[in-house]
């Protein structure tokens, strides 16, 4: 263990090599003070407006979802019959819906499953897609096959089967976990098996690359394990396209998830969601029309300011770029 | 070049199987017995029909045979049939729709000509603006225009169809009330005014598609056109003392449009797909909604058969864009 310990800094000496991993130790050059990889990320993603404003504007989405639920008390699914149909107003900031109930606390319960199904399909479909991606670039042997399997998901028509999915298991799954959690089981699912595929090529494409480089066979010479060289030098190395996937699959899922609820294929009637307000408010659209925009512009937003976090983040992991 | 193209249409059999596979497995494993779901209101005989058009009460590998059969070479003697008149599929059992009773590619054949005109025009559209964007964009980097082009192209990529085409229907529709929120299809063009109808209607799904493909190709476009600027063969022409012009549209443009050709080749049949959403919105009758409302009345046969279209035309243009790579960039000749 403690060999293994000292060798990683020489990894990061080797010539060319220009992502060290996040634990790398010290790695001095003798006139500059030392400086981690993540700090030169975060210098150089400073420098990209969008990207800052973009994560800024997330995190916030994110946090309103969370937390705003504890400052805005009101239940989503209370029915208020006599105060339906409202505009903006103090007790009804965004107003009332056709039953009476309250839209801002109906876009918070909304937001918080939609960016829930968002960030778990988007870690799902990229444990997937990591994992096909490293194997395959790993053992020759895998290759062909895996990639051939990559191709043939790819050339599926994700929409239509994704709604022959939500058709076919729907019933099942309610009855096995209950209306809400089987629907959210379902859908994400869905759209983690739906969307691994170009994660997988990123990642194969990169460790193709990485497993010629010398601090490979170095660690393989010292008889490091396929499994430990897997874990401890090429994943820290594909980090970055992984993140970067990372981002843009947290903007598909949310939209996927959207559209199949706007679809009414989604989740049920009484539990909301972005896409299920937006939906809603579509037979209301020539009475309200400012009911579909609230939850439009949310979704809208989020899948925004994801990809302009996205595209800093690009921008910032990739060493060619930094610096300039 | 042949020889590729050959080969990768004999690759394109197992991969199409492998597709079939999947979907008829999808709709196999699901619980429950496709019959059961059938409205008592069908005649037993009728019933019988179907079954035997399913092959249902047989092994699964004698279904899936019969199933493939049924797409690969039933329903291509139909359309050989209807296009040219004659009589190969006489007295053969056809896939029949659960909701009409009707063989189901008559209904989708119904239908293709509503998508066609609504998302082959907004293509169109799509490509004629983003290609001048993008090489605008490129050629002026970090320019205001550039950083314009790049903002709306965020926003497009980012604004799903469900969201934008409602804008629109606000905005257009109900406020301003210039154009008809709901997708006419049984509106004939006969004489000029009709025509003026039949535009009006187009315009907001067109433009809602429009948005969406504009600004992925315009990206891309902009990529391309970066990636060839900067070649030692645009400094040659320019040191040849070309015209800015011709190194531009000539040199480098032809160079860069490689790549977007396959793009543009590739987006066509995931157009069908997100078509789905932009015809629900707009209610345009075509095979988008067809499938949404199949989906909706449980009519598996229909299901599986606009599933395997959409297949198959992905896997068509894939091949296409290959072909056409291969054909565009003799770099890139695979054998």
């Amino acid at each position: 263990m403690t060999d293994r310990d000292r060798l990683v800094p020489d990894e990061g000496l080797a010539p060319g090599s220009t992502a060290v991993p996040a634990g790398a130790g010290p790695l001095e050059e003798f006139s500059d003070p030392p400086r981690s990889q993540w700090r030169d990320v975060w210098d150089q993603f400073k420098t990209h407006k969008g990207a800052l404003m973009g994560g800024l504007l997330f995190v916030t989405i994110v946090l309103g979802v969370y937390i705003g639920p504890w400052l805005w008390t009101i239940d989503p699914t209370h029915i208020d019959i006599r105060a339906r149909n409202q505009g903006p107003s103090l007790t009804h900031p965004l107003g009332t819906d056709q039953l009476g109930r309250d839209m801002l606390a109906r876009m918070m319960a909304g937001g918080r499953t939609s960016v829930s199904v968002g960030i778990t399909a988007m870690l799902l479909a990229l444990g997937l897609g990591s994992f096909i991606g490293v194997v395959a670039g790993f053992y020759r042997r895998l290759d062909g096959p895996l990639m051939r399997l990559t191709d043939l998901f790819l050339a599926l028509p994700l929409l239509p089967l994704l709604l022959v999915m939500m058709l076919l298991f729907r019933e099942p799954l309610n009855a096995a976990f209950g209306p809400e959690q089987g629907i959210f089981i379902l859908i994400v699912c869905a759209i983690g098996v739906t969307s691994w595929m170009p994660t997988a090529r990123i990642v194969r494409g990169d460790v193709l690359a990485l497993k010629e480089r010398e601090f490979v066979l170095a660690a393989r010479s010292i008889g490091t394990t396929n499994t430990k060289l897997i874990t401890r030098h090429i994943l820290p190395n594909v980090l970055s396209p992984i993140m970067v996937s990372a981002t843009l699959g947290i903007a598909t899922a949310i939209i996927t998830e959207s559209s199949l609820s706007f679809l009414g294929l989604g989740f049920p009637p009484d539990f909301p969601t972005w896409g299920r307000l937006l939906f809603d408010a579509t037979d209301y659209l020539q009475q309200y029309p400012e009911r579909v925009v609230w939850p439009g512009l949310a979704i809208s937003l989020t899948v925004l300011s994801v990809n302009y976090l996205g595209d800093g983040l690009r921008d910032a992991l990739d060493p060619r770029i930094r610096g300039r | 070049m042949l020889t590729f193209t050959i080969r990768r249409l004999i690759l394109a059999v197992p991969t199409l199987l492998f597709i079939s596979l999947m979907i008829f497995l999808l709709l196999e494993l699901a619980p429950g017995d496709p019959m059961a779901q059938v409205p008592l209101t069908v005649p037993a005989e009728v019933k019988e029909q179907m079954r035997q058009a399913l092959g249902l009460g047989e092994p699964m590998h004698v279904r899936f045979w019969k199933w493939i059969v049924q797409f690969f070479w039933i329903e291509p003697q139909v359309l050989i049939d209807s296009m040219f008149g004659t009589s190969f599929s006489e007295g053969d059992l056809r896939v029949i729709s659960w909701q009409t009773r009707s063989p189901v590619m008559d209904i989708v054949v119904q239908r293709i000509p509503q998508t066609l005109w609504v998302v082959g025009t907004a293509y169109v559209v799509a490509i004629l603006i983003a290609l001048p964007i993008g090489i605008y964009s490129a050629y002026r980097q970090y320019s205001w225009f550039d950083q314009a082009g790049t903002f709306v192209s965020m926003v497009g990529f980012s604004v799903p169809p469900f969201f934008s085409g409602v804008l629109v229907i606000v905005i257009f529709s109900v406020n301003l009330g210039w154009f008809p929120s709901i997708y006419d299809t049984t509106h004939r063009v006969s004489d000029w005014d009709s025509f003026v109808v039949q535009l009006q209607q187009m315009i907001m799904p067109v433009m809602v598609l429009a948005l969406q493909i504009t600004a992925q190709l315009s990206r891309f476009m902009r990529a391309s056109m970066l990636d060839n600027l900067n070649q030692d063969y645009v400094r040659t022409a320019r040191a040849k003392g070309l015209s800015e012009y011709t190194v531009v549209m000539i040199h480098v443009l032809r160079n860069s449009m490689i790549p977007v050709v396959t793009v543009i080749a590739l987006g066509i049949p995931a157009i069908f797909g997100g078509a789905i959403i932009t015809e629900q919105v707009f209610k345009v009758n075509g095979i988008g909604q067809l499938l949404i409302t199949a989906i909706q009345a449980n009519d598996l046969p229909m299901v599986q058969t606009l599933t395997f279209i959409f297949a198959v035309l992905i896997v068509l243009f894939n091949l296409i864009a290959d072909v056409l790579y291969g054909i565009l960039d003799p770099r890139i000749r695979y054998d």
